[in-house]
């Protein structure tokens, strides 16, 4: 299949084209020069007046797996009223903030997404992750593995072996087809199995008498030793907590020297305030990144309305249920990980919320360089993916972010810098920190551009003063070249890819995996790997 | 040709023993190494000569059978789709992509075992954890209206009662046991302490734990049978072990009152992480009913009990629910697969089916099949189909072909309906 998008204004930062009028040929799932077409044999479209971007890339969203499921299956009521009906060759689906399999697919397509990385899977229930994972149409995937309190790469740091701890690594992210390595409160997960946490980096994770510091830098060695497409990508300690802020500058301040990616950071911005409402401790948090060139972020930004909060970290999601009184889902996994589930509703007029909002902003305002700071908002915990063309209008029309400060609680408002900040995002800006800065961070050479090789994956946008209008209802949207969407609505349901990392390792520990797992686990070693029986393969990133 | 394969996984219950060793000489399975009886059922008492589809209980050409359940399920304004159970991931996911297609209200067999227990976690969530956390951790385990010693055979020496594990090196020893049920059982012949709860009074039983557990005084001195004295040396327990854990059964989810039992079991729960970490865990009976709840989930948002009649995913336990779908003569065709209601539903449920033309995918005879308008006779997960199926933990896991009979899945003859339909 051959295609031309003709006369478009080009927003394509990795490749300097900042709204420049261009053509952008596609053969074959990928974008060629023009004399690799038939130009008369192709199909062509006229952008002239429109917006031409990559395909959107998120680098930070739970969309499936074992605690995305929990989600869904715990909140009927989150899903009604946000169905969609099966029509032509689409499948049904129920939204909301934690939607179905394919619906997510779709309403990703209709945002101009073409690329999701699933957050977070422990390696046990992987095998879930990529069932579901062969379900979501229209996007390429990646997932990323926990380990930041698995036992056996504990057990190593307490031994002083760290080339095992590397073999291991590198075994349990082929094993699991994983993309990369996640952490989550470091420590703070296994603590919360015997009903406590940690609130230093140098606190002691029960029965191993290693630290939260040990491991992120363990595992931020490994990462850049094995030469991983993407850093080890951190949820730090403290979530949510008056503290954070300070744990957040001083986890950077330990990762000196490696690459790593800081997700959610708007969780982990706060200092303590007046009345027990925390502040946001936004300046201090930017100022460490802008200082720290190997650090990259996503923010997490808040979206007032519902959410569903979904973390591996357990005693965080405990806390939660408590403050919220809200239905609560545990699940503590053997050796590895755990996790929580809270719904919650985020609304201007609480002023935490409220606090939470404006640090989200602060942050996307603060740090200097859109190359190292990425839209999120943590789907669903700081609201829906879909809420991302609201965060853009934000960041581009400080008008807009004015007028809803004014609709903060007081004691938000109080002292808060967010009015002084009159930066705005360009379109430009914006196709890096949704297209080109995400790819990049992931490693994902053909994702996030529109140069020759990059997949013809394609988002066209009809610019208006709106940018919230503007950005939910892209004009054409394609997927490997195939057109996905169109005028903000689904039209195809093609299928993704999933990526994954194979890094080599010493078979040998093969060897002690097999004895280790006898004790550890309750499931056979050989049954353990998400690749043992069927399954769709996943394509191979290559490390270096 | 004579093989041995080892790591196997019994399909048979939601333990999903993954550690047994099969010989097979050719297609005949010679010995099972580690199953339970159960289990060893599954595998020594399977008939793996090959079967041709039935219509009207005459054999006929598979392409002749598909038409006939296509032209069966094109024809039907209100089809249901039921079971699910005791299939695989794999064609679970068949059976929801055949039921968007065609309209049908799908519907596993969790809504006659633990749909209670998913309504109550949609009510209050469910604080829970893996198997291996059990085997581990536990000190301290309640068993609520359920029988592993009899449903669950592996349970016990795997990952409860007795098993040893990282803080629980002796077993049996470090462990205090429970049993809570209307009558004794096997599993409360095992236990340390068995209360015996009046039938239907479970409810007030757990009311009165969640009373103690906020340090306030009943004004009785039984409740539903069981002395408060007995309840307040429980919570005692509950409040002061190292990881405790419920596990929970029909006892609570089909007696009277049913999900407002459970809810207030993980309400307790819930409460207790304020003293102690506490877990909980359904004892899931079929091989993968854990599967249907996960599969439905992740396709339509909501476990089970679902229609497609108006194009969109529908949720309504009591309406959509196949036992009361089929006892209002509300569908009028079914497929059923790898399950048997002819012979488990109630009689004005059983009786619809008979009224209607059904379709059955299953490995083996059934009532349900015995008068069926469609029979495909298929491969049996586990045994001679390759798959995943999920734990009562919602781990999953693989299940492994263990002997080549070439008869197709579910997942197949699935697949063959909806492209059929289409």
């Amino acid at each position: 299949m051959m295609l031309g998008i003709l006369g478009g204004r080009i927003y394509d930062p990795r490749n300097s084209k900042d709204g420049e009028v261009g053509d952008i040929w596609v053969k074959d799932g990928r974008v060629v020069t023009p004399e690799d077409v038939d130009q008369k044999a192709a199909q062509t479209v006229d952008a002239t007046g429109l917006v031409v971007m990559p395909g959107g890339v998120d680098i930070h969203a739970h969309i499936v797996g074992s605690e995305v499921n929990s989600g869904r299956k715990m909140r009927p009521e989150d899903h009604r009223g946000h169905e969609r009906a099966r029509s032509g060759g689409l499948r049904a689906g129920a939204g909301g903030t934690v939607p179905s399999t394919y619906l997510t697919g779709y309403l990703y397509s209709e945002l101009g997404y073409t690329t999701v990385m699933q957050a977070s899977a422990a390696p046990l229930v992987v095998r879930h992750t990529h069932e579901e994972l062969e379900d979501v149409p229209n996007l390429d995937k990646g997932a990323f593995i926990v380990m930041g309190n698995n036992h056996f790469v504990m057990q190593c740091i307490a031994d002083k072996q760290p080339e095992k701890a590397r073999d291991y690594v590198a075994w349990l992210l082929g094993a699991s087809r994983g993309y990369a390595i996640k952490i989550v409160n470091p420590g703070g997960v296994e603590n919360w199995k015997w009903g406590k946490n940690v609130a230093e980096l140098d606190d002691e994770v029960i029965g191993y008498g290693v630290t939260p510091r040990q491991i992120v830098q363990t595992l931020a060695t490994i990462a850049d030793d094995l030469g991983l497409p993407h850093p080890v990508h951190i949820h730090g300690i403290n979530l949510g907590r008056h503290t954070s802020a300070r744990t957040t500058v001083e986890m950077i301040a330990a990762l000196d020297g490696h690459r790593v990616h800081l997700c959610h950071i708007q969780f982990l911005s706060y200092g303590a305030g007046r009345g027990h409402v925390h502040r946001s401790e936004a300046v201090a948090v930017a100022a460490a990144v802008n200082a720290s060139s190997g650090v990259t972020v996503d923010i997490g930004q808040v979206i007032f309305g519902n959410a569903t909060t979904m973390t591996c970290d357990g005693p965080l999601q405990y806390g939660l249920h408590l403050t919220t009184g809200n239905k609560w889902i545990n699940d503590d996994v053997e050796g590895e990980s755990g996790g929580g589930i809270v719904p919650i509703t985020y609304k201007p007029g609480n002023p935490i919320n409220g606090t939470m909002w404006l640090t989200g902003l602060e942050l996307f305002l603060l740090i200097d360089d859109p190359w190292r700071v990425f839209l999120s908002t943590d789907h669903p915990n700081a609201g829906p993916f879909t809420s991302y063309p609201q965060v853009i209008r934000l960041l581009m029309d400080r008008d807009y972010r004015r007028e809803m400060f004014e609709s903060l609680h007081p004691r938000a408002r109080r002292g808060a810098l967010l009015p002084d900040l009159d930066r705005e995002y360009s379109l430009g800006e914006i196709a890096v920190i949704s297209r080109a800065g995400p790819a990049r961070a992931l490693g994902l050479e053909h994702k996030g551009h529109l140069g020759v090789g990059a997949d013809a994956d394609v988002a066209v946008y009809e610019e208006c003063a709106d940018k919230e209008a503007m950005f939910s209802r892209p004009r054409y949207v394609y997927k490997g070249g195939e057109l996905v969407a169109r005028d903000g609505a689904v039209v195809a349901d093609v299928a993704g890819r999933t990526f994954s990392v194979a890094p080599q390792y010493d078979a040998g520990l093969e060897v002690e995996l097999r004895e280790y797992f006898k004790k550890a686990y309750t499931v056979s070693f050989d049954n353990y790997s998400a690749l043992s029986g069927h399954g769709a393969p996943t394509e191979i990133v290559a490390c270096g | 040709m004579s093989t041995v394969v080892e790591h196997v996984t019994c399909p048979f219950c939601g333990c999903l023993c993954d550690d047994l060793t099969v010989e097979a000489e050719g297609v005949e399975i010679r010995k099972v190494r580690l199953a339970c009886s159960s289990g060893q059922g599954i595998f020594m008492d399977y008939d793996p000569r090959p079967r041709r589809p039935l219509v009207d209980g005459r054999e006929v050409e598979w392409e002749n059978a598909v038409a006939e359940a296509a032209s069966i399920l094109s024809a039907a304004d209100s089809p249901l789709i039921y079971g699910l159970s005791s299939s695989a991931s794999e064609a679970q996911r068949k059976a929801v992509a055949l039921a968007d297609r065609i309209g049908a209200v799908i519907d596993s067999t969790s809504s006659v075992c633990h749909g209670p227990t998913g309504l109550a976690m949609q009510a209050v969530g469910e604080p829970t954890c893996t198997l291996g956390e059990v085997r581990d951790r536990a000190d301290l385990l309640v068993f609520w209206g359920c029988n592993p010693d009899a449903s669950h055979l592996r349970h016990f020496p795997r990952f409860s009662l007795t098993a040893k594990g990282a803080l629980t090196p002796n077993g049996r020893a470090d462990r205090t046991v429970y049993v809570v049920d209307v009558r004794p059982t096997g599993s409360s012949k095992k236990a340390d302490h068995f209360l015996q709860v009046d039938v239907g009074s479970d409810f007030e039983v757990l009311t009165t734990l969640r009373l103690l557990v906020k340090g306030k005084e009943p004004s009785v001195d039984t409740v539903g049978g069981v002395p408060v004295a007995q309840l307040k040396e429980l919570v005692e327990r509950m409040k002061s072990c190292r990881y405790g854990v419920a596990f929970m059964g029909m006892g609570l989810t089909m007696a009277p009152a049913r999900q407002l039992n459970v809810a207030e079991l993980f309400t307790l729960v819930a409460e207790l992480n304020e003293f102690a970490k506490f877990s909980v865990l359904p004892m899931r009976g079929h091989g993968n009913v854990t599967g249907a709840d996960q599969v439905l989930s992740w396709t339509t948002g909501y476990p089970f009990a679902v229609s497609f009649a108006r194009g969109y995913p529908q949720f309504s336990p009591g309406e959509f629910s196949a036992v009361d779908m089929l006892a209002r003569r509300a569908a009028d065709a079914a497929v059923i697969i790898a399950s048997d209601p002819g012979a488990h539903f109630p009689a004005a449920a059983a009786a619809h089916l008979e009224r209607i033309p059904t379709i059955v995918l299953d490995h083996g005879p059934s009532v349900v099949a015995s008068h069926a308008r469609v029979v495909f006779p298929t491969a049996a997960y586990g045994v001679d189909a390759a798959g995943t199926a999920y734990r009562m933990d919602n781990v999953p896991i693989p299940l492994k072909r263990v002997i080549s009979t070439g008869r197709l899945t579910d997942e197949e003859i699935l697949d063959r309906i909806i492209e059929a339909v289409a």
